[in-house]
């Protein structure tokens, strides 16, 4: 019945069978009874959270190609708020499952609202003004919170929420991942993931088309608020305390780091940078104390402007079309992803880039190439 | 008699104090191969963004197939029935030539699967997801596109590009299809041959073609009618053969 | 009364010193097309110059040097982070210049330390005018910015440069083909935004003689929102837009009751002017070429 490939093709499936079979070997040893110790569970969980940041993330900046400076602030509502419903349901529901599950619903569709609200007027306007206008948001949502009385959601001093219990948490952390995973790759490979990254590539053409440009984009980002809000309540969860301090516009440059790092359009490389950046974090915490702690921030600031620059510097085009990674590996294993050879129906969702080359809306056109040149275009992808 | 596929009546849009069309006024007849031709700067592209919703006229309206659809969206035009390619090509250059096709098909409703059937890959996706790729593989084999549809778009040659951007219009469902200097860059031997193309596509669709064109060869052996503009407004229209020879029309290209 | 007179004139002095910033990121946001996120620690860089300068006990050889520094500073982001992505998205340009920000600040926080450091350049008192009181400095600052605001004017409007810089902000490609050297002009662009927002640095000093490497961050968001409610590319816009946000801004700080949420306030403006009028109170419409 359905295409034969596709269930059997690896490539889409790999990071749940991954993160997948991380999750069950540390769970069933955490339910067994074996012991990890709290700083290691306190690093999954953060591990955990970072990605459901990251990937949510990427669908906006990645595949929607818009710049969202505001991550922070939608999971400063899922924190808050899904945080505050968890503690009024506590009395009844005590600290299980269900009011976790609760709290993350709340959390989710509280940040979703969040989304849509900002995204209707902000979609509507160019890349820079999305991105200032987020960050705005993100401040407001943070001002908000800190004066909030003590009673209602603390106020400077932090929301003190539950306290989960540490053996189930980052398990529950985990297949939230998964969940998350499936819901945003299964977004993406299909008809209206096309359409976003439709709109990233040509917005005129995609309108000329008949994409609904607007109800996509907005769709896109609400989903990505939706995640971050989720985020939001694991972090409440985890760390018994909620301050709207934290976050600030670091967080989401901290976040958007990982998206551009992992490579933008790609949702393996925002997982494991995700995952790379919490780790190094919390272990240079330990090293890097007082002033030096601030070695770390330079460094990323570093990476972060290499990388854009390496990978979107029109005139090192062709030093990485020498250079590239998938060609000098395909030096060394024989190439399986020769275009001329593909199955039927193996350029499916694949062909994303890693870097973004969205056609700036004023920008001068695709030149007409020489006549008859007939290009071979075999290999260069 | 039948209603005319599209009809404007006195359309017309000034920025500023720049009259770029006025008083504009088409009729096209289902299955017609209409040439829209002028000099540079004659204001045949505005109308082509007034058609496609790209600008919203001052002046005047247009109907297609008898409803008036001046003023909605670009894409509500797109799914009534009118479809585009660019004068400077405008394809998904970082996704495959078949997905170009792909999200053209997008709006149509035989295609339907809602966002949820996406997310929770209920069958109703793998369905219409199964459709359109079909679908999408029969109109490249009508441009001999087929061989290379897994390749990027922006890989493709100049010619073939252009031939993808009219697949991914008519994925769209159109009534009426826009191109704009689809000849624009070619050599002969490819000129020759989107000739072939176009007749092909409106016999073989039951479409009905608006074209711009510089190639005077090209117009006077493909369309059925023209319309001359000149600084916006309409300077002859008719028959192609006799509209060509019309002295207004020669002057105007040739000046004097 | 007075109240109201001593909060005006805050007010207008803060909103002199957003304008000064907003113009920076207006000049390179009409000239580059890039928003320049970096622009506000320029500011904290101008400041810690002067702090340093102000070892000699000499505030004019502190706010020169400053000045000097910030430019040079201004010129060389440009050319090796910006220049390089000429032609490239318009996110990764962005995303770089966010990069370049947290550079800066991680760099001042290395060489001075997360402690503030504190720096008097001058101290001009207080006068009683109409029975308020205000600071000299508030005046000095809004009389400096009102000055530089029209010799920015005349420069744009009457010089060679100034003239090719408007024709580099309508069209780039038809700049350059009428032989303007439009690196040169983006350039200069650069060089006079960062000299501005070196002033911007010292004002900052001038209104509370503290400093650290945050400094920038917020007030530079702030111009920014000041540029886009003013109309982005439009010089007055920059000046209208930094001196209402500076009035909205300190009489919020008044007013007990909303005082805590004036940043929220004044970013809610932005959002509301972005909905209602995208181009802001000045700015011009742009059409999509299609």
């Amino acid at each position: 019945m359905k295409t034969k490939s596709k269930s059997f093709d690896m490539k889409h499936y790999i990071n749940y069978i991954v993160i997948g079979i991380f999750t069950l070997v540390f769970g069933i040893f955490s339910l067994a009874g074996g012991h990890l110790s709290n700083s290691m569970v306190f690093l999954f969980e953060k591990i955990a959270i970072s990605i459901i940041l990251a990937v949510s993330l990427s669908l906006v900046v990645g595949f929607l190609g818009e710049l969202s400076l505001g991550h922070a602030g939608f999971m400063c509502v899922g924190a808050y708020l899904g945080g505050k419903v968890a503690c009024l349901l506590e009395p009844m529901l005590g600290n299980t499952a269900a009011n976790l599950l609760v709290g993350l619903a709340v959390g989710g569709i509280c940040a979703a609202v969040c989304g849509v609200i900002i995204g209707i007027p902000a979609l509507r306007l160019r890349g820079d003004y999305l991105a200032i206008v987020t960050l705005a948001f993100g401040e407001i949502v943070k001002s908000i919170f800190q004066n909030t009385s003590d009673e209602s959601f603390g106020g400077a001093l932090g929301l003190t929420t539950p306290r989960y219990d540490k053996k189930y948490l980052f398990i529950f952390a985990f297949v939230l991942v998964i969940i998350t995973l499936i819901i945003v790759q299964n977004f993406i490979r299909s008809k209206h993931g096309r359409a976003v990254t439709a709109i990233r590539d040509n917005e005129i053409a995609a309108r000329a088309t008949g994409i609904n440009v607007t109800k996509y984009k907005l769709i896109a980002f609400t989903l990505s608020a939706f995640f971050a809000g989720i985020a939001g309540v694991l972090y409440s969860f985890s760390n018994y305390t909620v301050q709207s301090v934290k976050f600030g516009y670091n967080y989401s440059i901290e976040i958007l780091v990982m998206v551009v790092l992992g490579g933008m359009g790609s949702i393996n490389g925002a997982i494991i940078s995700a995952a790379l950046i919490t780790f190094l974090n919390t272990k240079l915490a330990t090293v890097l104390t007082g002033d030096l702690a601030v070695l770390q921030n330079l460094l990323y600031a570093i990476i972060l402007i290499l990388i854009v620059i390496y990978n979107n510097a029109p005139k090192l085009k062709s030093f990485r079309a020498k250079y590239n990674i998938r060609n000098l590996m395909s030096k060394i294993i024989k190439p399986k992803n020769d275009p001329s050879k593909r199955k039927d129906d193996d350029a499916k969702w694949d062909v994303v880039p890693t870097k973004i080359e969205m056609n700036e809306i004023l920008s001068i056109d695709v030149k007409p190439q020489k006549l008859g040149s007939d290009k071979k275009e075999g290999g260069d992808k | 008699m039948a209603e005319p596929i599209l009809r404007t009546q006195s359309l017309g849009i000034s920025f500023g104090g720049l009259k770029a069309a006025q008083d504009v006024n088409i009729t096209i007849e289902k299955n017609q191969i209409y040439g829209l031709i002028g000099p540079n700067g004659a204001g045949k592209t505005t109308i082509f963004n007034l058609l496609t919703g790209v600008y919203k006229p001052t002046t005047g309206t247009f109907f297609l197939d008898g409803e008036e659809i001046c003023g909605l969206s670009q894409e509500k035009i797109n799914h009534k029935g009118i479809a585009r390619t660019f004068q400077n090509i405008r394809l998904f250059n970082n996704m495959s030539v078949i997905r170009n096709v792909m999200v053209g098909l997008h709006g149509q409703s035989e295609y339907k699967c809602s966002i949820w059937d996406s997310f929770f890959r209920l069958p109703r996706h793998f369905k219409s997801e199964r459709e359109m790729r079909e679908r999408a593989k029969e109109l490249l084999r009508i441009f001999d596109l087929e061989e290379e549809r897994n390749g990027l778009a922006c890989n493709l040659p100049y010619g073939k590009q252009r031939k993808l951007e009219i697949a991914r219009a008519l994925a769209t469902g159109p009534k009426l299809l826009l191109l704009d200097e689809p000849a624009a860059g070619m050599n002969p031997h490819e000129t020759e041959d989107l000739q072939k193309t176009i007749r092909f596509i409106r016999d073989e669709f039951d479409m009905t073609i608006l074209l711009i064109e510089h190639d005077m060869k090209f117009v006077a052996d493909l369309c059925d009618k023209i319309t001359v503009l000149n600084f916006g407004t309409v300077l002859a229209e008719g028959d192609t053969k006799e509209t060509l020879r019309h002295p207004e029309v020669v002057r105007a290209y040739i000046g004097g | 009364m007075e109240l109201i007179l001593s909060t005006v004139i805050n007010g207008l002095s803060l909103g002199g010193i957003y304008a000064m910033i907003a113009l920076g990121y207006t000049m390179v946001y009409g000239i580059a097309k890039m928003l320049n996120f970096a622009h506000g620690d320029i500011i904290m860089v101008g400041g810690y110059v002067i702090y340093v300068f102000m070892a000699f006990h000499n505030p004019l050889l502190a706010i020169l040097m400053a000045v000097v520094f910030c430019v040079i500073l201004g010129v060389v982001i440009e050319k090796v982070a910006y220049k390089p992505l000429r032609g490239a998205s318009p996110l990764a340009v962005l995303i770089t210049a966010i990069g370049i920000s947290y550079l800066l600040q991680s760099l001042a926080q290395i060489i001075f330390g997360s402690a503030n450091k504190m720096v008097t350049v001058y101290d001009f008192g207080s006068v009683t005018f109409l029975g308020a009181t205000v600071q000299v400095s508030a005046l000095v600052t809004l009389g400096v910015t009102v000055i530089v605001m029209a010799a920015l004017t005349l420069f744009v409007k009457y010089t060679r440069i100034g003239r090719a810089m408007i024709a580099v902000s309508e069209d780039k490609g038809a700049a350059q083909l009428m032989g303007i050297n439009v690196d040169g002009i983006i350039t200069v662009t650069f060089a006079i935004g960062s000299a501005l927002a070196a002033l911007a640095g010292l004002f900052y000093l001038l209104k509370a003689p503290s400093i650290s490497s945050t400094l920038g961050a917020m007030p530079g968001i702030k111009a920014f929102t000041a540029a886009v409610i003013g109309g982005i590319g439009s010089i007055p816009g920059a000046m209208l837009g930094g001196l209402l946000l500076g009035i909205v801004e300190c009489i919020s700080y008044k007013i007990t009751v909303i005082a805590p949420y004036t940043d929220a306030i004044e970013f809610s403006i932005l959002i509301i002017i972005l909905l209602v009028r995208p181009t802001g109170f000045l700015g011009k419409k742009r059409r999509e070429k299609v």
